[in-house]
């Protein structure tokens, strides 16, 4: 650990946290919401502003304190980004099948109206 | 030449990547990372993609931008639902969208942006209908989704792919 200004350990401090708790959220969010389709939104707040944060933090304290160009922070972005998306799909897709296999919950058939949605008074189409 | 080396960018990127990762510019790192990259390219060109034309750097930028904002600002919508939730009426709901995009990459980008924006998923993508089935989380904003979506993700897709 190195020395840096206190404006900067504040700073860092900050993001840090408020990555944590976005993503502390994230998690509480997993566990409340009631339907697997909720649930799989919860987490990605941790994978989006919880992270940015956090990186952001890091990306920082290692440029002030000079130890090495924060490069790895942007890399970690872009993989969390381009591979959330494919577990996202295979765990909705997964539950989708199943739910249609049983014709449970409220779930749209594959060859369903172009719109459906679970309220009757929906706007139909944008 | 181009047998050993199907896409030179693509290739180059990753040597970059590697020498990045692994903060170094040894002469054994180069090497592996070299062979590494030749062999993943190679890998690639054997499922024959499209290959992508991304036109309008301006385009690029913006569409940035926008996703910047609106991932701040979804991830603050989906915060305040979770700590209000316990006696929230049920809005979670499916929206069928049809989509005029149908390059694969900028499909592939709009997937990652819906997913990567909290309280919106991209669950599936009907190829033969040109239609995505998404997961909206509060759907008491359904028509800003959909027009969010479709003004300005796609539009600028479009203009980048098409």
């Amino acid at each position: 650990m190195s020395e840096v200004p206190v404006w900067v350990a504040a700073l860092v401090g900050g993001l840090s946290i408020l990555g944590a708790a976005f993503t502390l959220l994230g998690c509480i969010g997993l566990a409340r919401f009631n339907s697997f389709y909720a649930r799989v939104h919860a987490p990605t707040l941790g994978t989006s502003l919880g992270s940015i944060a956090i990186l952001l933090a890091s990306a920082i304290y290692f440029t002030v304190s000079a130890q090495r160009p924060a490069v790895h922070e942007v890399l970690i972005l872009v993989f969390i980004s381009i591979t959330t998306p494919v577990t996202l799909m295979l765990l909705a897709r997964a539950a989708l099948y199943r739910d249609r296999a049983e014709s449970s919950g409220d779930v749209p058939l594959q060859w369903g109206e172009d719109i459906v949605v679970e309220r009757a008074d929906a706007p139909s189409e944008g | 030449m181009r047998k050993l080396l199907p896409y030179p960018i693509l290739s180059l990127s990753l040597l970059v990547l590697w020498l990045l990762l692994q903060q170094s510019l040894a002469i054994g790192q180069i090497l592996l990372g070299a062979v590494i990259a030749v062999l993943a390219a190679r890998a690639f060109a054997a499922l024959e993609p499209q290959q992508p034309r991304a036109r309008k750097l301006g385009s690029i930028f913006k569409l940035a931008a926008l996703v910047i904002v609106d991932v701040m600002r979804s991830n603050l919508a989906v915060a305040s639902i979770v700590l209000r939730d316990r006696h929230r009426q049920q809005t979670a709901g499916f929206v069928v969208m049809p989509l005029t995009l149908r390059d694969r990459s900028g499909l592939a980008i709009l997937a990652c942006i819906i997913t990567a924006t909290p309280g919106s998923a991209w669950l599936e993508y009907d190829s033969v209908r040109g239609t995505v089935l998404i997961h909206v989380l509060d759907l008491v904003d359904e028509a800003t989704w959909v027009d969010t979506i479709k003004n300005r993700y796609e539009r600028l897709l479009l203009e980048i792919f098409q």
